[in-house]
């Protein structure tokens, strides 16, 4: 055991923390749609645009740090270490992250493997400076856990691709000028063989997106018409038929980035000051002994989630130490533990916990109650728990797979 | 940087479940929970073989002078072959109480003694987390008298260490006269407790305990840390054999780890039970390299570790249908062994509200 930074890395973090002095208090002129991003605004100093932002990040080595400057990154190698340094001084300092989302998280990642030189070049610089959205196209009403029963059809007539069908559950559809999106090419084949990964310009004729409300009312879903859209040949990824292969890396992206380890810190502390300071029955909520042993309870998990990153962060770091199993939870333990973090607060507040919205008396922004229920929606979304207790137990303790109905392919 | 243990600890761990693999099978479990205790002394004078008596006695007194972390390792692995064997008060609680509380000439006296296993330990700190109305420890002057409930590791012990409510530690010669020893019967079997009924005793204070906390404090932190190590080491085992039987099992024409409903079971069990391994060696690794979170951390990882072992105990009998409740199996031995740690040393809610004190003040 031994967690001590080298002299390379405490140099990094005084780099890092002398960084985030400098931009104490930076804001955007262009605010992000997202609600959550309001949460961490404060007294306005410096002010850039989101763009702006991205390209300091990467100036800095901060942000698409291993990805090629050819392609808009910094160029570096990876350092899983100092991307912690980093997330971790940002997170205290509360400067603002870099823009995440699909295009980013899970696109470049693709691309940069198995993309060709033209498509590195045309898409990665203007998805890392934040100039071009996407979203993914992977759900289909009748293809969620089961995705790869996906119909949407994509035929090869004349040079073009002409794709027909529906997606849904495509977050940031409306403001997307990219969608990434797996289609039905080889109707003959076998299931998993018959998809293609396209790339679909959002603005192309017989599009049509509908805003699908959730329960937040605010984190907009959409569902995606595709009626005999039109794109290029050459707007694949990988070969024809092999989609499944190209979204599964891209898919293991987005299980580590859904639920940042600090993140889930900061919001114990914040619980943490709520339950000193407001009061229920005269004396501070802290001092319930009911409410306190919930709290104590769920601090215990989240040390233990904590120790665990930890552990993930050293095998990164060891390749010799094994956490199959170890990675393999995190996205069902991240986002049940999460929510039962927000859904403690609700609790502890009494009726005052159920405000919402612009209401009188809303505390923190009514950010606990958002975030309660924004991560039902990550438990269920990007493979549900019950899928995840699929993977566990399938890949990760060998246990056998359920017989499948008879017919069903 | 680098979390996790050590290849001298993993190395460690491996003989100590190597020995209970081959010494302790279910068979001899059965036999010593049958009051043979001639298969519970082999088992113990085989783990002293290994070494573990000396495990955290400084070498300057003839011990391997190693630290919390190592001690938790093994603790895990004795939890995973349910060893009946002392180790929590004898080894581990005792030597540091001497090293941390005792005057040169106490450690001088005590730990080349407990090194070379002379000198073997009944360790009761129950007045300190979780004191009965009964049970009330008085020291006068170098005698002490009252009750002291559950003192671990007495079976073998040369002599007993007591702890006051105020964490006032002191040495009990176990042959001095005046000491009422009343054996009590837990649920495991592999690991003894006694109540000791002490008038007016000779008692040996160690000499930094007589105005300070801060050694009964440590005592208890590592103590529970091995309780904790020693429940996810059972807890562990209780899973793989749940898996393993899951395999094999067949209704329905089919294993019944097909079965989502057995599957997601076992799902949920590893799923709660991975991050313990960090938690117990982060909060180990604590007690020497991070004072300030040191306390904090023995408490967490004492009542999560409870907590979540207690639902694997559960779940993974379930899994094993009606052949987990029967003895043939002899799953229960792990079940009940899981079921006294968490009892020791404070239960999970008064350890708890122990962390939040820590951190309200």
């Amino acid at each position: 055991m031994d967690l001590h930074y080298s002299k390379e890395y405490l140099d990094f973090e005084k780099e890092v923390k002398a960084f985030c002095k400098k931009y104490d208090g930076v804001t955007f002129t262009d605010a992000s749609k997202n609600p959550l991003a309001s949460l961490s605004s404060k007294k306005k100093k410096i002010q850039v645009t989101r763009s702006e932002w991205q390209k300091i990040l990467i100036e800095q080595g901060y942000f698409a740090r291993a990805v090629p400057k050819e392609y808009g990154g910094y160029g570096g190698e990876p350092d899983i270490l100092k991307s912690r340094i980093i997330a971790t001084e940002f997170s205290k300092a509360k400067t603002p992250a870099p823009m995440g989302g699909q295009g980013i998280d899970m696109l470049v990642p693709t691309l940069l493997e198995m993309g060709t030189q033209e498509q590195k070049e045309k898409y990665i610089k203007p998805t890392l400076h934040g100039e071009m959205i996407w979203c993914q196209g992977y759900s289909e009403p009748n293809a969620g856990s089961d995705l790869a029963a996906l119909q949407t059809k994509g035929e090869l007539i004349d040079g073009e691709w002409v794709i027909n069908g529906q997606k849904i559950w495509t977050s940031t559809a409306q403001y997307s000028q990219m969608m990434f999106c797996l289609v039905r090419t080889e109707p003959e084949a076998q299931k998993h063989a018959g998809i293609s990964y396209l790339l679909i310009p959002m603005d192309s004729e017989g599009i049509e997106v509908r805003p699908l409300v959730d329960m937040t009312m605010k984190a907009g879903f959409n569902e995606v018409f595709f009626t005999d859209v039109k794109i290029p040949e050459t707007n694949i990824v990988g070969k024809r038929g092999e989609g499944w292969a190209v979204a599964n890396a891209t898919l293991g992206h987005e299980r580590g980035s859904l639920a940042p380890p600090d993140a889930i810190m900061n919001r114990l502390n914040m619980l943490i000051d709520l339950m000193k300071q407001e009061k229920l029955d005269g004396k501070p909520l802290i001092e319930h002994s009911i409410y306190r042993d919930r709290l104590m309870k769920i601090q215990g998990k989240i040390m233990a989630s904590q120790s665990h990153a930890l552990r993930l962060l050293s095998a990164k770091l060891n390749p010799g130490q094994d956490v199959k199993v170890g990675k393999m939870i995190q996205k069902l333990v991240g986002t049940e533990l999460r929510h039962e973090l927000e859904g403690l607060a609700i609790d502890v507040m009494g009726e005052i916990g159920v405000l919402y919205e612009d209401s009188p008396h809303l505390r923190d922004k009514g950010s606990w109650q958002f975030i309660y229920m924004y991560f039902l929606g990550l438990i269920i979304g990007g493979g549900t728990s019950q899928i995840q207790k699929n993977i566990i137990s399938e890949r990760g303790l060998g246990l056998p797979k359920e017989p499948k109905v008879q017919g069903a392919q | 940087m680098y979390f996790g243990l050590s290849e001298d600890q993993i190395f460690f761990q491996d003989n100590i479940k190597r020995f209970l693999e081959e010494n302790s099978s279910v068979d001899i479990l059965r036999k010593i929970a049958a009051d043979d205790r001639t298969f519970a002394k082999d088992i113990h004078d085989g783990i002293v073989n290994l070494g573990i008596n000396g495990l955290l006695v400084p070498e300057e007194f003839g011990g391997l002078g190693l630290d919390i972390l190592f001690a938790a390792a093994i603790s895990e692995s004795l939890g995973y072959g349910a060893g009946a064997t002392p180790f929590v008060g004898s080894y581990v609680m005792a030597p540091i109480a001497i090293i941390d509380g005792g005057s040169d000439k106490q450690k001088q006296n005590y730990l080349t003694n407990v090194a070379s296993n002379e000198v073997k330990f009944g360790v009761g700190f129950s007045a300190l987390t979780g004191a009965r109305d009964d049970s009330e420890i008085q020291i006068k002057g170098n005698k002490i008298s009252g009750r002291s409930l559950f003192v671990l590791d007495y079976e073998y012990a040369t002599h007993f260490m007591i702890s006051d409510i105020n964490g006032c530690i002191g040495v009990i010669d176990a042959q001095a006269n005046g000491i009422d020893l009343v054996e009590l019967k837990t649920i495991d079997r592999t690991r003894n407790v006694c109540e000791l009924i002490l008038k007016n005793v000779d008692f040996e204070i160690l000499e930094q305990t007589k105005n300070s906390k801060n050694t009964a404090e440590k005592v208890i932190d590592a103590g529970r840390i091995m309780l904790a190590a020693d429940s996810l080491g059972a807890a562990q085992n209780m899973i793989n054999k749940a898996v393993d039987y899951a395999k094999e099992r067949k209704q329905f024409g089919r294993a019944i780890g097909s079965f989502q409903a057995v599957k997601h079971m076992c799902a949920e069990m590893v799923a709660e039970l991975e991050p313990c391994y960090a938690l117990i060696w982060h909060a180990a690794h604590a007690q020497k390299h991070m004072p300030n979170e040191a306390r904090l951390m023995a408490c967490q990882a004492k009542s999560h570790l409870s907590d979540v072992t207690k639902e694997v105990a559960k779940k993974s009998t379930e899994v094993h249908g009606g052949m987990g409740f029967t003895d043939l199996l002899g799953l229960h031995y792990w079940f009940k062994r899981i079921g006294l740690n968490r009892q020791l040393l404070g239960t999970p809610e008064r350890v708890r509200e122990e962390a939040a004190l820590l951190q309200l003040n």
